[in-house]
């Protein structure tokens, strides 16, 4: 597989909606190779016949009685909030 | 009296025969704190005053003849991952400073329900990433047997306090090892309990399908104790198993005789220092002359689990540290021209350099084009890794291994080179790919005087069977008696 470069840690730091500095992105490419280059190491194995497993216990959906339960309080979460307006959490102005 | 030197066992059992008041308990231990901690940096906020109340509390209930629980008069110290309501959680981020947790988490709601009284939050890896708790945006945690290296991580806060006498037990999260490894650094007895065993509600989520609570003591009965507590299910954790949780400390005289370790050979092959050798075949030694049966087994895939492991757990910690956006809680960047601004500064200013290469790493791993490759890749050779546990545990109760390739090192002598350091999580990582619970139980000191422990992974939910092993060990070793110079000074000072 192709090594891993400063273009693919830009793009994968767009998906992930993260800012880098420069040296961040020159540091970490040569830190992220490094473990990918390492990780390489899986395809010894042939796992073309496994099941994967991303969970190791045996359940699947969790259903809980269809009652009314109490939730949080609106004061208490909006309380957390950077900026709040009139009951509703403010954030920059989304559709121009 | 050094109350602060007390068991948690003996704790309980003054306050309840009123010998001692839970005021008494909690002023000794935050005295301790006060002594000790300006050297060994292991909290990161302690609560004076509200635990002050918490103890006149139940002292109050004593008084009147009212029930203070299992725990009670206990003094607990946490990992700050955990919420209690009303209460900061920063997971020792810049971007959840400020963050006051709206609910309880179910173990905290479970211990205050139990008498438990909580003290401070201790240091960690930021958002428990990392080995060494170098990673905290907080600062350095030192290790009470020498000051100069690392207490382990992502617990490590927790672990260098119980170890250091300035928490009687603690709690932590353990995701690739971070409770075992810490408490094998600092000499101190730390339980990750099966996947399920524990609910994860309120519990800071790095890697959802690893996660797990679980807690340090010095001691395996004090562990078996706080344990009991934290176990059960939870309807607010999907993930927590509907399996009942037994009296863990009430089954630990057992025999062991008849019980049958497995030695996994890849366990003990390159890369594993003499002196941790050594230290472990001596314990396997006394546990075979407590009547326990030792036999070789075999892990053949333990080689690939370090990779399998940071493609799993990146991918996951990429995606749940999404969330910190700056919109409902968390830092919030002062300036932004638009809302993609403000969330790629808000997240590039909060996070530290470990938890961002994590970030990049998972979306990496994730992305269109390398999905198959890295995530289903690491998925599949999971369950490779999860099969070889089910062979080996169908012949044996449990296994004996290390916790760590070598004991601490030296703060600032990793933190530079991840790739070495994720290679020393070696031993504790297959656990947390497979769920099974594992316990480090200390087993010696290398010539330098550092702590080396040995790891028992259980069958799953067989959290009984290691913590009775432990203790059985304990009663014919004395290594976890053993007190770091730094509070021997504190306490004689």
């Amino acid at each position: 597989m192709k090594e891993i470069t400063v273009d693919d840690v830009e793009y994968a730091a767009r998906l992930a909606r993260l800012e880098l500095t420069d040296e961040e992105k020159k540091s970490m490419t040569a830190q992220v190779r490094d473990v990918l280059n390492y990780v390489a190491k899986l395809n010894e194995l042939n796992t073309d016949d496994v099941e994967p497993t991303a969970h190791v216990l045996p359940i699947k959906n969790v259903w809980r009685p269809d009652r009314r339960e109490e939730s949080l309080k609106a004061d208490d979460v909006l309380g957390m909030a950077p900026k709040t307006h009139n009951g509703m959490l403010r954030v920059p102005r989304v559709l121009e | 009296m050094r109350l602060s030197f007390s068991s948690a066992r003996d704790i309980v059992r003054m306050v309840r025969g009123k010998e001692v008041s839970a005021k008494d308990v909690v002023e000794e231990v935050l005295d301790a704190i006060s002594r000790i901690d300006p050297q060994v940096k292991a909290y990161l906020r302690v609560d004076e005053e509200g635990a002050l109340k918490q103890a006149e509390e139940v002292d109050r209930r004593l008084a009147r003849g009212e029930e203070i629980g299992s725990l009670g008069g206990l003094p607990v110290t946490l990992k700050d991952i955990f919420c209690v309501r009303g209460e900061e959680t920063t997971c020792a981020s810049k971007i959840l400073v400020g963050f006051y947790s709206p609910y309880n988490a179910t173990i905290i709601e479970k211990l205050r329900d139990n008498g438990a009284i909580f003290v401070g939050r201790t240091n960690m890896d930021e958002f428990a990433m990392g080995s060494t708790t170098e990673n905290s945006a907080f600062g350095v945690t030192r290790n009470p047997w020498d000051l100069e290296r690392v207490p382990g991580g992502s617990s490590g806060g927790s672990a260098a306090a119980v170890a250091a006498r300035e928490a009687i037990v603690a709690l932590g999260s353990d995701t690739g090892g971070s409770i075992r490894q810490p408490a094998s650094f600092c000499g101190c007895v730390g339980i990750k309990p099966t996947y399920g065993r524990v609910s994860r509600y309120g519990l800071v989520a790095y890697a959802s399908s690893l996660d797990q609570i679980g807690n340090f003591g010095r001691d395996v009965y004090d562990v078996a104790m706080v344990l009991r507590v934290l176990a059960g299910h939870d309807m607010k954790d999907s993930t927590s198993a509907d399996i009942e949780a037994p009296d863990y400390a009430a089954a630990l005289d057992e025999e062991i005789r008849e019980l049958k370790i497995g030695i996994p050979k890849e366990y003990f092959g390159e890369g594993l220092s003499a002196e941790v050798r050594a230290a472990i075949e001596k314990a396997i030694k006394a546990l075979e002359s407590l009547g326990a049966i030792t036999v070789e087994v075999s892990l053949p895939h333990t080689e690939y689990a370090i990779a399998a492991y940071y493609i799993i757990a990146s991918a996951e910690a990429s995606s749940n540290l999404a969330r910190y956006d700056g919109v409902q809680y968390g830092h919030r960047t002062k300036s932004h021209r638009d809302l993609e601004e403000m969330y790629t500064k808000s997240k590039g200013e909060g996070f530290g350099a470990e938890v961002k290469r994590r970030i990049i790493m998972g979306t990496y791993a994730l992305s269109s084009g390398y999905y198959d490759a890295y995530y289903l890749k690491a998925l599949k050779v999971r369950t490779l890794i999860k099969r070889d546990f089910e062979e080996a545990l169908k012949k044996v109760d449990c296994l004996i291994t290390p916790v760590s390739p070598t004991p601490a090192f030296k703060i600032g002598e990793k933190v530079n080179d991840p790739l070495t350091m994720y290679l020393s999580d070696i031993y504790t990582i297959s656990c947390n790919l497979a769920g099974l619970p594992g316990i480090s139980i200390p087993c010696g000191f290398d010539s330098e005087g550092m702590p080396i422990s040995f790891q028992l992974l259980g069958q799953p939910f067989g959290e009984g069977t290691i913590l009775r092993i432990g203790h059985a060990y304990q009663q014919v070793t004395d290594f976890h008696k053993r007190v770091p110079p730094v509070a021997d000074r504190a306490a004689s000072a």
